[in-house]
């Protein structure tokens, strides 16, 4: 049973579908003891930094979600991906989960912001199941990016800049990205992930 | 690179995408979630849907129709038409859509965006502007364009950026339903005004239209209902179209 952490952090039913869609049991929920009992945890989420990590302190979720993050398959969607990292500064200077080393800071580009639309992903040699997405356009929305180190880079897009857009360290994923709306492609890189921490 | 996004536009009424925004003569051309899901399996990048109902009852219909979508469909998509207040908001984007778009209900009261950007994110809201040209400069119309606000399109155009916009739908009531192509000249004047992605709609009659308002400004995405519903040109034959001009798409 796949769990997703139910923050009130943007719609999730899209997210809960593509897992579906991969024949997977999926819950919503922020109730410890049901995150305790799930096979991999989902943390998505939509709005700013700050917001987020104000709701997971408000509903207690902090700490078990990186206790579950030491054992569990764990990938993080959008501004989910944004809060695996040290801290964020979107909406003032916030401590994130810190369970990969980085900040996430306004993309520093020339090009229109948000960085809306589908771009191509370019990526490393780090997961080379991962390779296969290589070129592959995947659909992105967001003003906010992490800047990490690249042994923690599965893959970057470029807007002006080199964006992260997919990133592990050890079980933990996070994804920048929309997968659940990046068509055929995204389903695919959902799937490539639960592939991949079976390992 | 960022591929220029193909995006075709379902007019809804009464839970039927309907053919044209005219009210007169409706023709009913199909169910929306099919229409939307094949346009997305063709390729388009995103689906729009207007929702033209004149009634209360009916508009309830469009958040169904949201949430079926938002399960079977697999590319982001924006709810426009009739979306007046943070409530309605609330409701499209609860129900699973990506976007909202506000069109006449921003003008009346401007602060629509703002509250709308701070409460969803700016990549939520869409501001919808449909511009008329009127001696040397573009007028905000509203009322499906037959209302004159006699607001200078360009200049509302950066006032919604500043109040937290993230993408504007700019359409041309000049040109829409001529089929000659994007007004270009209005594309550029608020393309090189804003920071925030525009969608350039209204004038659609070929795929190479597509391609010549990509080519001669900065137009983010493309807009058009007519020549995909009448099976006049494919979502595929449009991105050939690009393609063959050097410009970057997405192929599905």
């Amino acid at each position: 049973m796949i769990a997703i952490i139910d923050y009130g952090m943007g719609n999730v039913a899209s997210v809960q579908t593509a897992f579906e869609n991969l024949g997977y049991q999926v819950v919503l929920t922020d109730d410890h003891a049901t995150l305790r009992k799930a096979s991999h945890i989902i943390l998505p989420g939509v709005g700013s930094f700050q917001a987020a990590m104000d709701e997971i302190e408000a509903r207690d979720l902090k700490q078990i979600l990186i206790e579950l993050a030491e054992t569990k398959p764990f990938l993080g969607i959008c501004l989910g991906m944004q809060l695996l990292f040290t801290e964020g500064t979107e909406g003032g200077l916030t401590k994130g989960l810190d369970l990969i080393p980085g900040s996430v800071d306004r993309i520093d580009t020339t090009h229109l912001l948000p960085h809306i639309g589908w771009n191509q992903l370019q990526v490393t040699d780090l997961v080379p199941s991962f390779k296969a997405f290589n070129n592959e356009f995947v659909y992105f929305v967001h003003t906010f990016a992490a800047n990490t180190m690249a042994k923690y880079i599965v893959a970057t897009a470029n807007y002006g800049v080199e964006v992260t857009a997919i990133v592990r360290k050890g079980n933990v994923f996070g994804i920048q990205f929309h997968p659940e709306k990046s068509a055929t492609i995204g389903g695919e890189i959902l799937k490539t992930f639960l592939e991949e921490v079976k390992k | 690179m960022i591929a220029k996004r193909i995006i075709p536009c379902l007019d809804v009424k009464d839970g039927k995408v309907v053919k044209g925004t005219n009210f007169i003569g409706l023709r009913e051309l199909g169910d929306p979630v099919e229409m939307a899901k094949t346009y997305s399996e063709a390729g388009a990048d995103e689906i729009v849907f207007l929702d033209i109902s004149a009634t209360h009852e009916a508009r309830e219909t469009i958040v169904d129709i949201v949430k079926e979508t938002a399960r079977n469909v697999h590319v982001p998509f924006t709810v426009g038409g009739g979306v007046r207040s943070i409530d309605d908001m609330t409701r499209l984007l609860q129900a699973g859509a990506d976007k909202v778009g506000i069109n006449s209900a921003a003008v009346t009261d401007p602060q629509l965006i703002t509250a709308g950007a701070t409460r969803f994110g700016s990549q939520c809201i869409v501001v919808a502007i449909d511009a008329k040209k009127v001696a040397d400069r573009w007028h905000v119309m509203t009322h499906g364009g037959r209302k004159d606000t006699g607001i200078d399109a360009v200049e509302w155009a950066q006032e919604a950026e500043q109040r937290g916009a993230g993408e504007i739908l700019l359409t041309s009531v000049d040109t829409d339903g001529v089929k000659n192509g994007f007004d270009l000249a209005l594309t550029e004047a608020i393309v090189k005004v804003v920071r925030i992605p525009v969608i350039a709609s209204g004038g659609v009659g070929h795929p190479d239209h597509f391609a010549e308002v990509f080519d001669a400004t900065n137009v983010s995405a493309g807009l058009a209902a007519s020549i995909f519903h009448e099976n006049t040109y494919t979502i595929q034959a449009v991105k050939a179209a690009c393609k063959a001009k050097g410009v970057i798409v997405r192929e599905a």
